[in-house]
């Protein structure tokens, strides 16, 4: 596991937790629980009225088994992406 | 962990193929295997989400990791799997537990 996750360090990454939760960070060192630390997090938060909200947290320690997938952020796309525009429920939660 | 890690020798040979990663609260994701571990976690390059419209959350994540303990089903390219020689292995392993090997 240690191997799967060394590529994304020092990543922009994209990191979707079990409660639903989306996050962005920038992946600084994980374990093998897949416990995460990330920081410059962002929690981005969706709407399906408004906009998305991208609200700045800081350093997170998170937990291996409340994440559900750890993405690498291509930064080219996310720049490209409308996220003002995009108006879409929040993902939902993973029930374990 | 040696020996025959609960089944884990099937998906090494899947590594290359598109799969399609279905998680337990519905979202699917396809793209190739990249490769899966002890745990099956899973990695994938070339992800696209099924039903993009719905999900346009992660259009910018090409590749990623997803934690084995989230995923329901694992969708295989029918011709990659031997289903004969997979059945051989089951019973055999039925009968003759390797040690340390998970029910």
């Amino acid at each position: 596991m240690s191997d799967q996750l060394r590529s994304l360090v020092d990543h922009p990454v994209f990191v979707y937790l079990t409660d639903g939760r989306t996050l962005v960070g920038q992946l600084m060192g994980y374990d093998q629980a897949a416990n995460v630390i990330l920081g410059k997090t962002h929690e981005r938060i969706f709407s399906s009225t408004e906009g998305m909200k991208s609200v700045a947290i800081g350093v997170y320690v998170i937990r291996g088994e409340t994440i559900a997938l750890i993405g690498e952020l291509d930064e080219e796309l996310d720049d490209q992406a409308d996220y003002d525009e995009m108006k879409v429920e929040p993902l939902d939660p993973v029930m374990l | 962990m040696t020996g025959n890690i609960g089944g884990l020798p099937p998906f090494l040979t899947l590594v290359g193929q598109p799969v399609t990663v279905e998680l337990k609260n519905d979202l699917a994701i396809t793209g190739v295997l990249v490769s899966v571990d002890q745990f099956l976690n899973i990695k994938l390059d070339n992800i696209k989400v099924v039903d993009e419209e719905r999900y346009p959350h992660m259009l910018a994540v090409k590749n990623c990791f997803i934690r084995g303990s989230v995923v329901r089903y694992v969708q295989l390219p029918a011709p990659s799997v031997d289903t004969a020689l997979l059945q051989d292995a089951a019973r055999r392993e039925r009968q003759q537990p390797a040690t340390g090997a998970r029910k």
